[in-house]
């Protein structure tokens, strides 16, 4: 009854067009950038295109597809983000499986998971690893990106939780049926839990591509970088060095704010397009890891 | 003297057992030891090595010297760090970054998962989910290349401002404006994903709370305050202590990419001075120390807040 009430009705309203603002406006700048990716050069550097294409073309992006070094830097992105999406899921997996065992049959798993956890504390900072890597002769190579940052400490507590919930029974069946612990994972945990693993080396592949700080400090040859890097030195930085300007600067901005736009759409479609799988399930994971036991 | 020598026995028993179990359990274990060992490694690589690496901080490090043979100094660049006045202007930034984030990135949240909860229609509420959770996706990288397009002098914002009459603002080139920026486009970006958590406690409410009270003949807003806000208090009180742990974490990826020249003195973090002076300019030993300081504080800080948040709020991280 009072749900019905002037007041609650005028206050639903406007709460349902509050609520469908605000979410358009989390979409606006992407749709700004797509409306000037597919725009006319003279209307975009004129400012003039808001969220609908002026003079509709699609020149940009076959500029930004015959770039060399835009096409580089993207495979090497989807060689970090696939090698280093395997190589993650499976330490990973395989740590995640032995610690969900308890302290009496894997005597240790306390030392373990303090080890682990501590780093979730506390780290050396950017200084220290950047000579680590560097020392260990990783520069300009593809492990740089990779080997860092492999073993996701939260990610593996996630998937420890998830371990420790699939029933007992389905363990001791395999043990009396001879399999050990590596048959046991692969064959048994890792098929039934295979929506927790997706969802994890959904986010895993999210972060590689999104990942540029890295290719910044231990790419030193401009040919190595992935596209997150490659995005935010042609990108990001361009705007704001306005002081220095050399030749390759110059032409960037000639070449224009539309083919910058279609590289940063570029440079987003693969978020884009993975997003509405993660979506389903990363609501149930977050609260999963916030709510314990 | 009879039963000691019957304890006796029985402990030499029980340690003969043991021992026969512990040697099973390593027999049966070792594979798990296995399964564990390549991420202890690269753990022990890429966390622990660089945190043993820090020592540098206590040195006057030489690429070419090396850990061993570079000169000792002890605290010297922690000395200098405290009378230089820079780095207390940055500290100062990144204390007031963070602080306003926190705040704003608990308040929004809060309002926007209690109006998205008065919302009936499923559809709706899943939609409204849907986007506002996409710009935590999204990099700094692509983000800031929209944001300094947009909100530049003859950009999209300047030009609705022009429009109205108004002089142009120049977001990223004043330190005050820099600020807010920072703040407004960090809940941009979080606020919707920040919500999740909110979301949970909220279905998670007895429905027959509210039956009682509309039955009392209690409206809407009167429900709000007295069933849903008291409900979801404690996760409040453990998002908000836990957050306390990032005070000194202005984040990287934002500032870096949003930042120029014009605004370091209000807009100049502790870690983009660290990559800045440290490893641009190639005092390792400098920027080694101001980092160590930086994790030592949050180190600390965060210490105290898991112990707070378990004592009042009995919420467990580990």
């Amino acid at each position: 009854m009072l749900y019905r009430s002037p007041a609650y009705r005028i206050f639903t309203w406007l709460n349902y067009c509050f609520l469908t603002l605000t979410a358009i406006v989390c979409l606006l700048p992407l749709i700004h950038v797509l409306s000037v990716s597919l725009s006319g050069k003279a209307a975009a550097s004129a400012n003039l295109v808001g969220l609908l294409p002026v003079d509709f073309t699609t020149m940009s992006y076959k500029a930004t597809v015959n770039n060399m070094h835009f096409t580089k830097a993207l495979l090497i992105s989807v060689e970090r983000t696939v090698i280093g999406t395997f190589i993650s899921m499976l330490f990973i997996a395989l740590g995640g499986y032995a610690l969900s065992k308890d302290e009496r049959a894997f005597r240790g798993r306390t030392v373990y998971v303090w080890i682990f956890l501590f780093t979730t504390l506390f780290g050396g900072g950017m200084i220290p690893s950047y000579i680590l890597v560097k020392s260990l002769g990783l520069m300009n190579s593809i492990w740089a990106l990779i080997l860092p940052g492999a073993v996701a400490v939260y990610n593996m507590i996630l998937l420890m939780n998830f371990f420790r919930s699939v029933p007992k029974e389905l363990e001791e069946a395999a043990l009396i049926d001879g399999a050990g612990h590596f048959r046991t994972l692969f064959s048994i945990y890792l098929p039934i839990s295979l929506p927790a693993i997706a969802t994890l080396a959904l986010f895993t592949m999210v972060g590689h591509w999104n990942s540029w700080f890295d290719g910044m400090i231990y790419m030193t040859n401009p040919d190595k970088i992935p596209l997150a890097t490659y995005l935010q030195q042609t990108i990001v930085q361009q705007d704001l060095s306005n002081s220095n300007v050399d030749l390759t600067q110059v032409k960037n901005n000639y070449s224009g704010q539309t083919i910058r736009a279609a590289q940063i759409f570029i440079g987003a479609l693969p978020i884009i397009l993975v997003y509405p799988f993660l979506q389903k399930y990363f609501v149930k994971g977050i609260v999963i890891g916030a709510v314990k036991e | 003297m009879n039963t000691s020598t019957e304890t006796k026995e029985a402990t030499l028993l029980h340690t003969g057992l043991r021992k026969k179990e512990k040697a099973g359990n390593l027999k049966r274990a070792w594979p798990l030891h296995l399964m564990v060992l390549p991420a202890i490694l690269l753990v022990i690589v890429f966390s622990y090595v660089p945190m043993a690496g820090a020592v540098i901080a206590f040195q006057d490090y030489k690429p070419w010297n090396g850990f061993i043979h570079s000169k000792w100094v002890g605290l010297e660049h922690f000395r200098t760090m405290f009378e230089f006045p820079d780095i207390r202007q940055v500290i100062w930034n990144t204390l007031i970054i963070a602080s306003m984030k926190i705040i704003c990135l608990l308040i929004v949240p809060i309002l926007f998962s209690l109006l998205l909860n008065e919302v009936r229609s499923i559809v709706f509420k899943r939609t409204v989910q849907t986007m506002v959770y996409l710009p935590h996706f999204l990099s700094w990288v692509i983000l800031s290349g929209v944001l300094i397009d947009v909100m530049s002098d003859k950009g999209l914002v300047n030009q609705i401002i022009a429009f109205f009459g108004f002089q142009s603002v120049f977001f990223f080139g004043d330190g005050n404006w820099f600020r807010v920026m920072l703040v407004v486009s960090a809940v941009w970006k979080e606020f919707g994903f920040s919500t999740i958590i909110f979301l949970a406690a909220l279905s998670g409410i007895n429905p027959s709370l509210y039956e009682a009270a509309e039955v009392d003949g209690a409206n809407r807003w009167k429900q709000t305050l007295h069933i849903t806000l008291p409900a979801i208090v404690p996760i409040i009180s453990v998002v908000a202590t836990l957050s306390l742990g990032g005070i000194l974490n202005g984040d990287f990826d934002q500032v870096f990419n949003l930042y120029n020249s014009l605004v370091y003195d209000k807009g100049d973090i502790l870690d983009t001075y660290v990559y800045r002076t440290g490893l641009v300019g190639t005092k390792y030993s400098f920027g080694a120390a101001v980092g160590m300081f930086k994790s030592v504080v949050s180190l600390v800080l965060i210490l105290i807040t898991y112990r707070l948040a378990y004592k009042f709020a009995n919420y467990r991280i580990f």
